[in-house]
């Protein structure tokens, strides 16, 4: 593989031909911009619009205040929380689709796909039609009340107290579904990849020498789809963790995460610097994430 | 379906165990029951979204009615349309050249053009804010120009997906094609253009979907980008969930739903839906 790569200096024009677009756009759109938040992270407000970079440490040191460390342990608590349930949901699902007939898993397939092509706005509005206080799921829950109600009545006791509408939307309980409900796709596929390359005759093999299909999924499944569940954990994770949209539409006051923190501080606070450094360290939380996910694959590759 | 089953149920069966079916109707009722109410509900008769009062066009007729609401719609196909078009170009001229040459600092390259894609978006967002304001962009400039500091944001995005599944379609080259072209006479750029972009294109079909559909999609990165007068169909809806919710939005909904599956469907009729699955 590496012996059929060109080296640039024997191809100087194709090379600069193809490789200076790009780098230039990364350079100027991306790396600049992404300097520039981080220098502001250093900075101070002098007036309104005025920020100085004076290199100080300050928005750092106001971060480590317990509201905001912990706002972004609730985020991780959260997003973990979703990344789990997705794995749950998820698993069974990518296990179907992997032993479908051939003819119906690309189909299945793009069953799981297309609504994460929907517009996320689009679908998170849809769940919140669903679950407002007059929305289907609170009718579901009512005709069931009532069903037990009847029920109650029909041995003779009391009836139920009238049906109130849960409260679905505007809690934490809201944001957890939610975003498992955007995520979920992004388990299945990788999930799919893994399984699909797994080679199914060691699941014959070990149901042939009597392993139970539990000590089976244990035992032959889970360690060698392994790579492919951390890879959909970290798929799940990192863009639950920065979710700003599903916490700011369907959850409360109480069930903010670290985006909407960062969004605040831009918009209403005009504490850019501020800002700035919560963004900072978040990405910086993301990173972590994938260190640790790239440190265990290649551990797995050595061991 | 289980009980006039014949045969038993081998043990790899998995898709033919009851339990493995319920769990993945579930599943699938769970994704597209909210998204197939709301579009039912766009054709209802009634303010309050919940009761069935009867079959209507009206919340068509009001949304496409809706000035702001219709330039907020050819905004984003027209952002998506740039955006797809930029990031295909510098999509595959990246994974182009990290297919094809060794060159120093490499690593650091790569690791950069995969950044966009782990960066949340509320910090690209963000940066865009801080960027375009530091530089003094200019605004309020004459369409489709106005539109020009939300289209970079939204190619700097894009393009690390594009260039992710280019070059995942390139790793299947036989560059043995390549080198018979030339040796038969091929300049490098007929080579390009009748050996190599042939190959691409699946990649390419793949990768413009997919830019298409996240510069579609975005909400937040559009949010912090864009200025007040210049407004986007997410943004837009985002204001219409957030102080008025009205049937019209469903309406807009089901049009933006419509059109994303028209388009997975072209996409498929060129590739083959198998195609389509295995490139994410």
């Amino acid at each position: 593989m590496a012996a059929s790569l060109q080296d640039w200096r024997t191809q100087k024009r194709p090379f600069a031909a193809i490789a200076s677009l790009p780098v230039f756009w990364l350079v100027v759109f991306f790396i600049v911009p992404m300097a520039v938040v981080w220098l502001y992270s250093f900075g101070q407000n002098t007036g309104p619009a005025d920020i100085v970079i004076s290199g100080t440490l300050e928005n750092y040191k106001r971060a480590t205040e317990w509201l905001y460390v912990s706002i972004f342990l609730k985020s991780l608590a959260v997003s973990a929380l979703v990344t789990l349930i997705c794995l749950i949901v998820g698993f069974p699902v990518a296990m179907a689709i992997t032993f479908a007939p051939t003819k119906w898993r690309p189909w299945l397939l793009l069953g799981i796909m297309l609504p994460f092509w929907t517009n996320l706005l689009i679908r998170t509005y849809a769940l919140m039609t669903l679950m407002g206080n007059n929305g289907y799921a609170n009718r579901a829950l009512g005709s069931l009340w009532g069903g037990a109600s009847w029920l109650r009545t029909l041995v003779g006791m009391q009836p139920l107290d009238a049906w109130t509408p849960a409260q679905l939307l505007y809690n934490n309980f809201a944001v957890v579904l939610g975003l498992v409900y955007v995520h979920l796709p992004f388990m299945v596929l990788p999930l799919y990849a893994a399984l699909d390359r797994l080679d199914k005759s060691l699941i014959e093999a070990s149901l042939d020498l009597g392993a139970s299909q539990f000590s089976t999924l244990n035992r032959i499944i889970m360690p060698l789809a392994g790579p492919g569940i951390a890879a959909g954990v970290m798929i799940t994770l990192v863009p639950a963790l920065g979710a700003y949209l599903t916490p700011d539409l369907m959850g409360g006051t109480d069930s903010q995460m670290i985006a909407n923190v960062i969004e605040r501080q831009f918009k209403r606070a005009n504490d850019w610097p501020f800002g700035a450094a919560l963004s900072f360290l978040l990405i910086y939380a993301m990173f972590i994430i994938v260190a640790i996910q790239s440190l265990r694959r290649s551990e797995a590759k050595r061991g | 379906m289980a009980l006039l089953r014949t045969r038993p149920v081998a043990p790899l069966e998995y898709t033919k165990k009851t339990w493995m079916q319920l769990w993945v109707a579930a599943t699938l009722l769970f994704l597209y029951a909210p998204l197939v109410v709301l579009m039912i509900f766009s054709f209802n008769d009634s303010k309050r979204n919940v009761v069935w009062k009867g079959f209507t066009l009206k919340y068509y007729q009001k949304a496409l009615g809706n000035d702001s609401l219709v330039e907020a719609l050819t905004n984003s196909l027209t952002i998506a349309f740039f955006a797809t078009l930029f990031s295909l170009v510098l999509g595959a001229l990246a994974a182009i050249m990290l297919w094809r040459f060794r060159f120093p600092l490499k690593g650091v390259v790569e690791g950069s053009i995969s950044l966009p894609i782990i960066v949340p978006e509320i910090c690209l967002g963000v940066a865009y804010l801080i960027f375009f304001a530091r530089i003094q962009w200019p605004t309020g400039m004459a369409w489709p120009l106005n539109l020009s500091a939300i289209t970079i944001a939204h190619i700097t995005f894009c393009f690390p997906f594009v260039a992710m599944v280019v070059r995942s379609r390139l790793a299947s080259f036989n560059k043995e094609e390549e080198e018979a072209a030339k040796d038969l006479g091929a300049s490098e750029w007929q080579t390009f253009r009748d050996i190599l972009l042939p190959h691409m294109k699946p990649g390419l079909i793949a990768g413009a979907l997919l830019a298409f559909t996240l510069s579609l999609d975005d909400f937040v990165i559009t949010f912090f980008t864009s200025g007040p007068e210049t407004i986007t169909f997410p943004v837009k809806v985002y204001s219409m969930v957030r102080f008025s919710v009205t049937p019209e939005v469903n309406a807009a909904s089901t049009v933006l739903i419509v059109l994303t599956v028209v388009l997975t469907a072209i996409a498929l009729k060129m590739q083959g839906v198998k195609a389509i699955a295995e490139v994410h």
